[in-house]
């Protein structure tokens, strides 16, 4: 095995995450054919270095004559949004959450952490899918469900910090000055927050690539023909004797995607969250 | 120990009264629950016949005490379906299908993780520490689903139906579905037995062992694992609630009969009193879960009880 340093294997990710966004952006142009346009002709041909495949489909075409490598890169562009957007909001939402109930403490801290206990008390998929159902099924939607959901984690370790920063002195000194407290909170406690923040959001990424993919597995993601990697995943299922590249390659796909960003966030927790020992 | 007790049953009745309210207003977030809760087909008369049948032309805080009053009865109406009461539906499902490709899973992951843990530890940064560190990356940065197709793709396909792709019945089709869905818990508490062994085994108490001549096998299983099993003990508790999501994907690709299969079935036949039961039947289990794993580490380590 090849030995890289604790930063060669987190630039390895970082390709990984440039490369798919590149290729994401870059879908119109890279794709050799219409993602979702039909093709019963050519259904099911396979990858171009097996008996019956061509060039033009060089990872074959799935069971409506699609070309698969063109659905994959504009597959792409559904997990990489789903995954940054949803924990954007999360994180936005969280942070906020946790802030103020950090800082103000009393009745609104408690009043938080209470609904928060009360949030994860639901396993993310089981909740996802009950709303979905009521909501139906639609990238936007998908988007809110996996970004509301996801709020708790950041909202604890907000106010965890937020907890041990505000009696400290530069805190202190700056409520002396008269600093209001929005200013506080904005530019001197925020700050300090983001690091461990930083590392939770970039595991979650993660995870929700893998939530929305399970999401358009079960049919209550992305609503078909649009192409995600999690519903190809599921056309392909069916078809594991005659076209197992319809479920081989939509799951690479998320597994380098989703390695890549998990290389990454266990580099970024060894720089940035000096407490997590390093042994994991 | 009582008053510990005390406090963290009330709390989980808390939180699962919080997790009622939530799915109560979860079939409300489109303004008009009727329209979920009758037959697609019905006609126009028949939905307003079934909003004043179901009560939802009351107001909104009635319906909300007739729900909370009716859930601890078990009583969330009729699956739309099957025409019976979706409760026992659930819990149907629940036990023993799920039920035993849980266990399974659990098992699975806590059994084969401690030997790989410990072997992981005793080789730090050895080549087999390397193997277990790359291959828990592997198996958590994938679907499980994916892993299970994969699984399907091999064993069942390839390998010319060794073991069987799909269905229940036998230990042979718990196989695979256990071995999904045991994978990604497997990885992580590999992971957390190794670091908590590493801490353990600098511990005095690990050099004295050694000191008085105990053979390294028994140090490790007898006097560090035990110690090193606390954060082991929580992790497995909070793990179930990844499990109980990946039984929704999971019983779906091997056609497991669980309630995980159930409830993604009951979303296109929009059946939302079995959504409903579903739901708050995998909240409870997931508190209720991790409210017994509190109490055994109250009882195991007196500081656990302080938090």
């Amino acid at each position: 095995m090849i030995r890289l340093g604790r930063h060669g294997v987190a630039l390895v990710g970082v390709l990984v995450i440039v490369a798919s966004a590149v290729l994401a952006a870059l879908a119109p142009a890279l794709a050799p054919a219409d993602p979702i346009r039909n093709d019963l002709l050519s259904r099911l041909t396979p990858p171009m270095w097996m008996d019956g495949g061509s060039g033009r489909h060089p990872l074959g075409t799935d069971t409506l004559g699609r070309d698969v490598v063109s659905r994959l890169l504009y597959g792409a562009r559904v997990s990489l949004l789903v995954g940054f957007a949803a924990v954007l909001v999360a994180g936005a939402v969280g942070v906020a959450l946790g802030l103020v109930a950090g800082y103000y403490g009393g009745r609104l801290d408690d009043l938080l952490m209470r609904v928060g206990d009360v949030q994860l008390a639901f396993p993310v998929l089981v909740l996802a899918i009950a709303v979905l159902s009521v909501l139906g099924a639609s990238l936007g939607n998908v988007i809110v469900v996996l970004g509301v959901t996801g709020w708790v984690t950041y909202a604890r370790i907000a106010r965890a910090e937020t907890l041990s920063l505000r009696q400290r002195d530069f805190v202190e000194g700056a409520r002396a000055l008269g600093a209001r407290d929005g200013a506080i909170l904005w530019r001197h406690i925020l700050p300090n927050v983001l690091p461990p923040i930083t590392v939770v959001a970039t595991f979650s990424v993660a995870r929700t690539i893998i939530a929305e993919a399970s999401l358009s597995f079960l049919g209550l993601g992305i609503p078909p023909p649009a192409p995600s990697w999690g519903a190809m995943l599921d056309e392909g299922r069916n078809y594991l004797t005659t076209g197992w590249w319809l479920a081989l390659f939509p799951g690479l796909a998320i597994l380098l995607l989703v390695l890549g960003i998990n290389l990454v966030g266990d580099w970024l927790r060894d720089a940035l969250d000096p407490r997590v020992e390093r042994g994991m | 120990m009582a008053r510990f007790l005390a406090r963290r049953l009330i709390h989980a009745v808390f939180v699962v009264w919080g997790v009622v309210t939530v799915v109560f207003f979860i079939l409300r977030l489109t303004g008009d629950p009727a329209a979920f809760l009758v037959d697609q087909t019905a006609t126009r008369e028949e939905i307003f016949h079934a909003r004043h049948l179901l009560g939802l032309d009351r107001p909104l805080h009635a319906q909300y005490l007739d729900f909370i009053a009716a859930v601890p009865r078990g009583d969330f109406g009729l699956s739309i379906q099957q025409r019976r009461p979706a409760l026992p539906i659930v819990l149907e499902h629940l036990w023993p299908a799920t039920a035993e490709l849980a266990l399974a899973a659990i098992v699975l992951a806590t059994v084969l993780a401690i030997p790989l843990g410990v072997v992981a530890a005793t080789h730090r940064d050895g080549p087999l520490d390397h193997l277990s560190r790359v291959g828990s990356l592997f198996l958590q940065s994938m679907p499980s689903f994916w892993l299970g197709l994969m699984l399907i793709l091999v064993f069942a396909v390839a390998l010319g139906g060794l073991l069987p792709a799909f269905g229940s019945g036998s230990l042979r089709h718990l196989i695979l579905p256990a071995l999904t869905l045991a994978a990604a818990p497997l990885a992580q508490n590999v992971r957390l037995i190794r670091s908590g062994l590493l801490e353990v085994l600098q511990q005095d108490y690990v050099r004295t062992a050694r000191a008085k001549g105990l053979a390294e096998r028994g140090v490790v299983y007898r006097h560090a694992l035990r110690n090193a099993a606390g954060p082991f003990l929580t992790v497995t508790g909070l793990s179930l609630g990844f499990m109980l999501s990946g039984t929704l994907v999971i019983e779906t690709v091997f056609s497991w009969p669980g309630l995980g299969r159930l409830m993604v079935q009951a979303v296109p036949g929009r059946d939302f009193p079995v959504i409903q039961a579903a739901v708050v039947v995998f909240a409870v289990l997931f508190v209720a879960v991790n409210l017994i794993v509190d109490v055994v580490h109250g009882l195991v380590d007196p500081r656990a009880r302080v938090a």
